[in-house]
């Protein structure tokens, strides 16, 4: 029955109510299509002005901070957390949350540093490391698609539970393996080495943040994470398959995780089963500073990144400039506050121009 | 009833209000009398909304002024409004649902007794509210446990409690039955009995000429006429609400009927739906009526794979389907718009390409085909008329119209021959319901099966080549047009004749 569905500009024209039309259909300016994704480019240009305006503060701030060696360590400190926040924010678009990838990178980690040390080559921990934290996500998504329970509750227990039988495993000491695997000679070059002076973290960042652009943005899997997260009834309705899409988000912020653990372990050179305390919120508020909703359908990868790094460089600096830790801290929190103040102000203006 | 000689108890003069871009209010003076039952009529978009949320103090005028028994008022909050007697009765119930009815009532006025809340007085209070609004229900009920006209009943208890002078009403007949509506009618009579003044904000004609004292026309955010309701008729109002005429509220072309499309056998399912067979043909246009809760959006939903079912069979073009999920329905060719696309259809961050693609995304191995998406959103646009210079403005702009024609688009982006149509008219204006039956009847005529479901009787008989009635989960009665009225089909749906509630 497609070919009843004819093509008619001309039925346009007798309309009722005229409505203002800037453009003929065919010749859609770059102005157009910038003013109707308004929004994101609002939510993105406002991480980005503050990424810019904090880099040149810190630029004056700080006789190191421009550094080469200084812009490096920026990097490789966020990569762990860039790696993460990438899934978390296919996972924070459907309008779920995972509060226990710290606990599972930290799980991953020490699993890998075990793994070495019973004789494994790294490439094969390294695997195996990945496939873990997909196990946990393939756990959190089956608890929250199909026994229905709530992202927060099931994450916050997983967190829980993986941190415990990660202590429980390690009696909450450090693991250790042969330096001649995890040395910087070797498998540190994944965190702390460079190929013609660029790093590898940066490289292997690069990559991933491109696959899951175009994850996001161009395919099946991507529209129906926006789909799910804009109104799950009605993309239930619609057809798709929700419970294995949901499932399928949650394992790949599960391996990107594991992949982080390993890369944490990299960066040490020890399995620390401590690490990676607080890095949720991290993660969640650099996702939400790049203009993702927890309420769901709505975020982009440019976004997060932008949201790692601004985070990133105002931890940065405070070192630099000698801030007090925890003062880091409240900064942080109200740079939180700042974003999501920005967002619901910004919300309701585009409300407002609905109504 | 309106006393012309007294002074009006609320006066707008020259009263505008701007949104970013939009003029929504546009210099508008108004005045009602204690008594009175003034109707603001308009289609949606018309500014009526903006203007009466302007009275309850919902949002802050731009220009202008309210006078309250000549007195100018101040603008502060909603509060302040329902301090100065007026009160608005939500088209979305304000209501909070996990209290009771009589805390609900008294909420932000509870009477306390050395900081503790009286709660007999509260209960005592609240029986005698809910007396004069005729609603017999125990004021310790649960809001989420009631029906939608009885929320509505509480939401106006509350009105009398605050003791307002002046009521706002914004669609309060959308989800009601007809008994309901009837209902509200002689509480609203009750209200102007007491001398308290009723804005009644509605685009349905025949409650308009039923109910208003006067009435005034909104189009573009301005008054195009304020006139009492003896110098109105039905042709009159709907030229002022729309700018023009329409002859035909609803066009249905001659039906020709192919063979049976889909067949639905002994559907039940336990305590909704109960043995429900029925079948529609190619061309024709099924009715579904019944009251609001008869099963007729379950049985919809039962044969969509939308809910699951305990017995039935259901069976296209001679064929028996499998229908276990939407995923089922959809492969086999059924769609379903639902009643409620905010709720249920929309994905209102997505925009209005990526709404119609939704149900069947043009992909080339998982990677989405956006130069095709963009090409059927386009071409979806000029078909059905979809007013928006950009496919890729976010859906949750358009009005009510145009978002219930994206959703036509995506299902006919699934290539569906049997197309559900669930209440398809609820808040869509005079102008674009038309253009919407228009449709409905064309993708009739190109061969599909139609199942039109609404609460709205003259629909139903107007576009129907033929209804069954459901009553309790049960299908009562079949009528053939031609054997449409409403008295056949309400005693259909009320099971029996007798048993006139709420």
């Amino acid at each position: 029955m497609k070919d009843t569905i004819g093509s008619t500009n001309e039925a346009i024209s007798h309309e009722a109510t005229p409505v203002p039309r800037e453009q003929s259909t065919g010749q859609r300016t770059i102005v157009l299509r910038v003013r109707e994704r308004l929004g994101d480019f609002i939510a993105q240009g406002t991480a980005a002005g503050a990424l810019i305006v904090v880099f040149i503060f810190l630029s004056f701030a700080s006789p190191v901070f421009l550094t080469s060696n200084n812009l490096i360590n920026i990097i490789e400190q966020n990569t762990v957390t860039a790696v993460i926040a990438l899934g978390m924010t296919f996972v924070i678009i459907t309008a779920g949350i995972d509060l226990s990838v710290g606990s599972t990178a930290a799980m991953t980690g020490v699993l890998g540093v075990e793994l070495v040390a019973h004789g494994w080559n790294w490439p094969q921990a390294l695997l195996v490391a990945v496939l873990a934290g997909g196990v946990v996500g393939l756990g959190n998504g089956l608890l929250i698609s199909f026994a229905r329970l709530n992202p927060f509750i099931t994450t916050l227990g997983m967190m829980t539970v993986v941190r415990g039988l990660t202590d429980v495993y390690t009696n909450a000491v450090v693991v250790v393996g042969p330096s001649s695997v995890l040395g910087p000679d070797n498998f540190g070059v994944i965190g702390l080495g460079k190929i013609a002076g660029i790093p590898v973290a940066l490289m292997i960042l690069v990559v991933l943040s491109v696959l899951a652009y175009f994850l996001l943005s161009h395919t099946r899997l991507g529209r129906y994470t926006y789909a799910i997260g804009s109104n799950q009834e009605a993309a239930r309705l619609s057809g798709i398959p929700v419970r294995k899409y949901l499932l399928a988000v949650y394992v790949i912020l599960g391996l990107l995780t594991g992949l982080a653990g390993m890369i944490a372990v990299s960066r040490l050179g020890i399995g620390e089963p401590n690490f990676g305390i607080g890095l949720e919120l991290d993660v969640i508020a650099a996702t939400v500073i790049g203009g993702a909703s927890l309420f769901g359908g709505q975020g982009t990868i440019i976004g997060t990144l932008l949201g790692v790094f601004l985070i990133g460089l105002i931890r940065d600096g405070s070192v630099l400039l000698d801030i007090n830790d925890f003062m880091q801290n409240v900064i942080i929190g109200v740079v939180i506050w700042l974003a999501v103040l920005w967002d619901q102000f910004r919300r309701r203006r585009i409300s407002s121009l609905s109504s | 009833m309106a006393a012309t000689e007294q002074m009006p108890l609320v006066q707008l003069v020259n009263i505008s209000k701007q949104f970013p871009g939009v003029l929504a209010v546009d210099t508008v003076s108004l005045d009602i009398f204690p008594g009175e039952v003034h109707v603001v009529a308009g289609e949606n978009g018309a500014g009526k909304s903006t203007l009466m949320k302007l009275l309850s103090q919902v949002e802050r005028p731009s220009a202008g002024k309210v006078l309250l028994n000549g007195q100018e008022v101040a603008f502060v909050n909603p509060q302040h409004a329902q301090r100065l007697g007026i009160a608005m009765v939500y088209q979305e119930f304000a209501l909070a649902p996990h209290l009771t009815v009589a805390q609900n009532i008294v909420l932000g006025r509870e009477s306390t007794r050395f900081g503790r809340i009286d709660k007999r007085a509260e209960v005592e209070q609240a029986r005698r509210l809910l007396q004069q609004v005729g609603l017999k229900i125990d004021p310790g009920r649960i809001v989420s446990t009631l029906s939608v006209a009885e929320q509505q009943m509480v939401e106006i208890a509350k009105a009398l409690d605050i003791e307002a002078k002046l009521v706002i009403m914004d669609e309060p007949t959308a989800t009601l039955t007809d008994q309901e509506i009837a209902h509200l009618f002689s509480v609203i009579r009750g209200l102007t009995v007491q001398g308290i003044a009723v804005f009644y904000i509605s685009h349905r004609l025949d409650e308009i000429f039923q109910i208003a004292d006067r009435v005034t026309v909104m189009r573009d955010g301005k008054v195009v006429a304020t006139l009492p309701r003896s110098d109105l008729d039905q042709q009159k109002l709907i030229r002022l609400m729309v700018g023009r005429d329409i002859h035909n509220l609803y066009p249905k072309p001659a039906s020709e009927f192919g063979s049976v499309m889909l067949r639905v056998e002994g559907i039940s399912r336990r305590g909704i739906l109960h043995q429900c067979s029925f079948e529609v043909r190619a061309g024709e246009i099924l009715g579904f009526a019944g009251l609001i809760g008869s099963g007729r959006t379950e049985l919809a939903r039962a044969v969509f794979g939308a809910d699951p079912i305990d017995a039935g069979s259901i069976w296209l073009e001679g064929k028996r389907l499998s229908i276990n999920s939407p995923v089922d329905a959809i492969a086999a060719g059924i769609g379903y718009l639902t009643e409620d696309r905010k709720r249920d259809g929309l994905a209102m961050t997505l925009d209005i390409a990526q709404n119609i693609t939704l149900a069947n995304l043009p992909t080339v191995a998982s990677w989405i085909d956006l130069r095709k998406e963009e090409r059927i959103a386009l071409r979806a646009r000029d078909r059905l008329k979809i007013r928006t210079p950009s496919v890729h403005r976010k859906v949750a702009v358009l009005s009510g119209g145009n978002q219930q024609k994206v959703i036509v688009a995506r299902w006919l982006e699934t290539q569906a021959r049997v197309l559900f149509f669930d209440e398809p008219s609820r808040g869509i204006d005079v102008n674009a319901k038309s253009e919407l039956f228009e449709l409905i009847g064309t993708l009739a005529s190109e061969g599909r099966a139609i199942v039109l479901i609404s609460s709205y009787l003259p629909e139903l008989i107007n576009m129907c080549d033929r209804l069954i009635v459901l009553h309790e989960g049960r299908i009562t009665g079949e009528l053939q047009r031609g054997e449409f009225t409403e008295e056949r089909i309400m005693t259909l749906a009320t099971g029996i004749t007798e048993g006139v509630m709420l």
